[in-house]
């Protein structure tokens, strides 16, 4: 648990694509384990990362850089950067899901946790998750829509807290 | 370092960022004061990241070596 007095994290979680939904996991897990307190507050395309079941997809066309990579085979296969053209990842039908089956395969042989685990670890040790309200309004959401062990409030709420805290950043 | 009393092994060979501080973390919240803990970890980012933890969190990095692919901590709680 964040010590008493300690340093303070303020993260907000802006974007609901599977690459885009780590840092604020990984970070948040992170500065409690450093014994700092924090919390996220989660809104637009955010929100969508403290639903039960988190449907994140990584989009290969709007990450131009994105390097693709195989998660079986020899190692210089999987390093091997496959040169899809960016009009061909935007617009095959069903690539988005095939990229997204990719990254979760590399992520796992690699060691990374799932961004449900990482969730799982930021509400054990305290983080504070904070949904938006205003988002829930405009996309419709209900609180049961969401896991248990996060709290519903707004730009204010958070920025009482974020105008105390240490470390500040908008993902 | 044979030497080292260590009251507790905690094995991260395999994980990634930040899953092994996140374990050590726990491991260490159920030690005494004093008590050792034997981490040993296979990535490389991990030698960077449990000295920043120590620095951070007041426990200390009594000794480290890294034997390839391994890297083992020996860290004493605060």
């Amino acid at each position: 648990m964040p010590e008493e007095g300690g340093k303070k994290v303020a993260l907000i979680a802006s974007r609901g694509t599977l690459d885009w939904a780590y840092p604020p996991f990984i970070l948040a897990s992170t500065a409690t384990a450093l014994d700092m307190t924090c919390w996220v507050f989660f809104t637009f395309y955010g929100l969508t990362l403290l639903k039960k079941d988190i449907k994140a997809k990584v989009a290969p066309q709007t990450n131009p850089a994105m390097p693709m990579k195989m998660p079986f085979g020899p190692k210089a296969f999987q390093n091997f950067n496959w040169p899809l053209p960016n009009f061909l990842m935007g617009n095959l039908p069903g690539f988005e899901t095939v990229a997204t089956s990719l990254m979760k395969k590399t992520f796992a042989k690699k060691g990374v946790a799932t961004i449900e685990q990482l969730r799982e670890v930021c509400i054990e040790s305290g983080v504070k998750l904070i949904g938006c309200q205003m988002t829930m309004d405009v996309f419709g959401f209900q609180r049961e829509d969401f896991v248990e062990g996060i709290e519903i409030g707004g730009a204010a709420m958070f920025l009482e807290y974020a105008c105390e805290a240490d470390i500040q950043l908008f993902i | 370092m044979n030497d080292i009393a260590v009251t507790d092994v905690l094995d991260c060979k395999g994980l990634n960022c930040p899953l092994p501080i996140i374990k050590t973390k726990k491991a260490i919240d159920g030690l005494a004061s004093g008590d050792i803990l034997k981490m040993i970890a296979t990535d490389p980012g991990s030698v960077a990241d449990v000295n920043a933890w120590c620095r951070r969190t007041g426990n200390e990095l009594v000794h480290s070596e890294e034997s390839a692919p391994e890297f083992v901590f020996f860290l004493r709680k605060k």
